[in-house]
């Protein structure tokens, strides 16, 4: 019979044995006097979905948006794929980004541009070197991953929150990322979409075997995808294990999340 | 009793001076912030046109983004520049007859309403139009952007949002908005042969030949240059409120509102400027 402490040594030789792609130590990030992230250190590794929970405004988003360099933070340091992200410069950072797929929360789909052209302009950019035909092909394949091979020439306003962001999905896997920064992929979705589109990061994780971090504070899309969970509170780690540690967990603050 | 009330006095007195006193710090905290903050915007706004000069250069230029913005900005708002156009030179033309009337200097009107248009009244109005239209368009387009995440979105993309959005937009006003004026001032003459024609008869011909016997090569430059620089202020101002807005829907409306008085209030000090140095000269 293995007791707990034993399964907890399992899970970290486990951890260690993989490769971290992500390594975040003491991070730490203030807007005026206000501290959005006090101490939080984390680790993402290789292939794996790590689902970063927490209340809103407990500063989830602003720490994927560090992750890719688009918030300067005031301390500790960001490691992604062996680069140090507070050392990289302009050139440095476009070319880690090239790595890095980003769903955000709005979708961000650019509403002046169709469908096809909203895919186009990050392979445009990343895959240089591809011909418009490779390019065609490329987005065809990426549309019917997310089961909207007819939605290529419709502009962004046509399509509706659920179809909005896989259309965002099928943007940022265009490119072959090696990571996946999810921020709220099911907020604002009705629970079907929402079951559909955690369906889809974890299609997404297979298929183009990325490791994943999603920001949420969707617990059905944490049941859905989640292979380690990370609890943010007050701009620190409040808690860090497997899903079923949180689920069995007696805290009162993880209990209001799971009840 | 008699001992109390001095000391009572003198209190009253002191709690009073300690009143004031947080007063004014607290007025000079506020002052010392809204000072602070204005500083800070006016080195953004810096900061801002040193970048944008600074990518204008750079060897990625983003060419068919410019040319979208070209045809935005310039074909786009034809219809109100010819329109605002016509309406300059008639106006002009009707509220300046009756005066030369008075003085039997009937045969000046076409070349005093082409000086007035080429020199002054085309370019500012003009401006002062595409302002409204272009500046309030980048402002909330931008600002929209910003907003819904899209231009972080880019940045992402390894697509630099400064290169791709600012610096086509900003060239492209600075391009379109003189060819939109030198077209205005066109269409003010023929506006001014129309309503020249109100109460006369005058040939299309001896009216634009009138008309252009009064300009001097002087008259254009000037006007021409200035044209170059009320774009670019536009496009700047634009671009700049719009990158810069908020978060939330309501700065979508503040940046447009903000880039059209903004901007109306520059093109106004860019022409007392231009006209302070053309007089000098």
């Amino acid at each position: 019979m293995i007791n707990d402490s034993q399964i907890d040594t399992i899970d970290t030789v486990a951890k260690k044995s993989k490769e971290q792609v992500i390594e975040i130590n003491n991070l730490k990030i203030s807007f005026g006097k206000q501290a959005v992230l006090k101490d939080v250190s984390l680790q993402l590794f290789n292939g794996e979905n790590l689902v970063v929970l927490g209340k809103s405004g407990s500063g989830k988003s602003v720490l994927i948006k560090c992750i890719v360099g688009l918030l300067n933070f005031d301390g500790g340091s960001i490691n992604v794929l062996g680069e140090n992200v507070s050392d990289l410069k302009r050139e440095g950072l476009g070319e880690l980004r090239k790595k890095i797929g980003f769903l955000f929360q709005s979708g961000a789909l650019y509403d002046s541009m169709t469908v096809k052209q909203n895919l186009e302009f990050p392979l445009r950019r990343i895959r240089k070197n591809l011909t418009q035909q490779e390019m065609d092909e490329k987005i065809k394949e990426v549309l019917e991953n997310v089961g909207l091979s007819d939605a290529l020439n419709k502009m962004p306003s046509q399509l509706s929150g659920g179809m909005r962001k896989r259309i965002s999905l099928a943007r940022t896997i265009v490119v072959d990322p090696l990571i996946m920064l999810y921020d709220e992929p099911t907020t604002g979705l009705d629970p079907v979409t929402s079951d559909e589109i955690s369906l889809l990061i974890n299609e997404v994780q297979k298929k183009y075997k990325t490791s994943s971090i999603i920001i949420t504070h969707d617990i059905e899309c944490a049941r859905n995808t989640a292979d380690r969970v990370i609890m943010l509170q007050d701009g620190e780690v409040y808690l860090e294990g497997s899903l079923k540690e949180f689920e069995k967990s007696d805290d009162v603050l993880i209990k209001s999340f799971f009840k | 009793m008699k001992e109390s009330i001095p000391a009572i006095k003198k209190a009253h007195n002191l709690h009073k001076a300690r009143e004031w006193t947080i007063k004014i710090s607290e007025k000079t905290i506020t002052k010392t912030e809204e000072a602070g903050n204005f500083l800070t915007d006016f080195a953004d706004a810096v900061l801002f046109i040193v970048r944008t000069a600074k990518e204008t250069f750079s060897r990625e230029f983003e060419f068919k983004e410019f040319l979208r913005q070209c045809f935005q900005i310039g074909y786009k708002t034809l219809p109100l520049i010819s329109v605002t156009g016509l309406i300059m030179g008639l106006v002009l033309t009707i509220q300046s007859r009756p005066s030369l009337a008075k003085f039997g200097a009937d045969a000046m009107l076409p070349g005093m309403v082409a000086v007035s248009l080429i020199r002054e009244m085309g370019p500012v109005i003009t401006a002062l139009i595409c302002a409204g239209k272009i500046g309030s368009g980048m402002g909330a387009e931008l600002g929209s952007m910003k907003v819904t995440e899209q231009i972080e979105a880019m940045e992402v993309s390894s697509t630099n949002p400064m290169r791709f959005l600012v610096v086509t937009r900003v060239l492209a006003a600075t391009l379109m908005i003189p060819i939109l004026i030198l077209y205005a001032d066109a269409l003010g003459i023929m506006g001014s042969w129309a309503g020249a024609n109100i109460k006369g008869d005058v040939s299309f011909t001896l009216f634009f030949a009138q008309a252009f016997s009064h300009i001097d090569f002087i008259d254009f430059l000037p006007a021409v240059i200035k044209s170059f620089f009320f774009g670019a202020v536009i496009g700047l101002v634009g671009c700049y409120k719009g990158y810069n807005a908020g978060r939330g829907t309501e700065s979508v409306g503040i940046a447009a509102n903000s880039a059209v008085v903004l901007g109306s209030l520059l093109v106004l000090i860019v022409d007392v400027i231009a006209v302070q140095i053309t007089d000098m000269l």
